[in-house]
């Protein structure tokens, strides 16, 4: 493994993938045109594969790339430019009560506060050193054919209740 | 060196970012992407806890690709309905979805 100055390569990866994370997920939350917003989304999503990557889940990166920052953010980026109904850059305002966003931020930041503290206050087991690639998808496989294979038809059902939902619900029902 | 408090710390952060947009924001599009953004911080927990904490297994990958499912019907399903309420309504804005109210 490559060392310089105590920062393995590792946790260089790490680094920056979070800081991406990070920064793409304040975008989202704070561009006030949302199209930048859900650009600043898939961006997020990809920081996010480069984490799983960075922890040996490459099966679940793959899966992050195709899923949500293909399929996932297409699908927003499409509702957006259907429910467009003003200037681009007035798309993603905060609400214009003050004692909303105030409460908002209050509860976040509480919320963020009692987070860190209490991984801070935790004991951890010790760091195992990250090796070589694991047979995760092997793993995944006979997990999800063997034990959880009814959540996994469970789930095969819901995906289809919920895209047929999801067309009556698009789609809008006649009135006759 | 990085360990599992640094994913952890990581994860909360990202929450927090999509818990701030899902109570400031006001178009409901924008509403729905920070709930992903909670979704994936979720994720990030489980990897990282399976990676550290249940060496040799996958149960929490597994777990994560559950919630990646969820996720992919709760935004399909959202964004159909966000579309039927901007056709009867024609506005994304949260503080006019009144529609259950009498």
């Amino acid at each position: 493994m490559i060392e310089f100055s105590g920062l393995s390569l590792y946790d260089a990866v790490f680094t920056a993938a979070a800081g991406v994370t990070v920064t793409a997920a304040l975008g989202v939350v704070l561009f006030r045109n949302i199209i930048y917003s859900a650009l600043s989304l898939v961006l997020a999503f990809l920081g996010v594969a480069a984490i799983y990557f960075q922890l040996n889940a490459g099966f679940l990166g793959v899966i992050q790339i195709l899923v949500y920052a293909g399929a996932i953010s297409v699908l927003i980026i499409f509702a957006i430019m259907l429910v467009m109904n003003r200037p681009a850059g007035r798309t993603n305002l905060t609400s214009p009560r003050t004692r909303e966003v105030f409460t908002g931020g209050t509860i976040t930041a509480m919320m963020l506060t009692a987070l860190i503290a209490a991984i801070g206050l935790s004991d951890w087991p010790k760091t195992v050193l990250l090796k070589g690639a694991d047979d995760t998808v092997g793993m995944l496989a006979e997990l999800m054919l063997g034990d959880y294979v009814v959540a996994f038809e469970a789930a095969a059902i819901l995906l289809l209740v919920a895209v047929v939902g999801a067309i009556i619900l698009a789609k809008g029902v006649e009135n006759k | 060196m990085i360990g599992l408090p640094h994913y952890l710390l990581l994860g909360a952060v990202v929450f927090s970012i999509g818990v701030f947009g899902v109570l400031t924001r006001r178009n409901a599009v924008a509403v729905l992407m920070s709930v992903e953004l909670m979704l994936n911080a979720v994720n990030i927990n489980f990897v990282a806890a399976n990676k550290f904490m249940a060496v040799g297994t996958a149960v929490g990958q597994l777990f994560s690709v559950f919630v990646i499912v969820v996720a992919a019907a709760e935004i399909a399903v959202g964004l159909a309905l966000v579309i039927s309420i901007y056709r009867q309504r024609g506005t994304v804005d949260l503080h006019d979805f009144n529609l259950l109210k009498w």
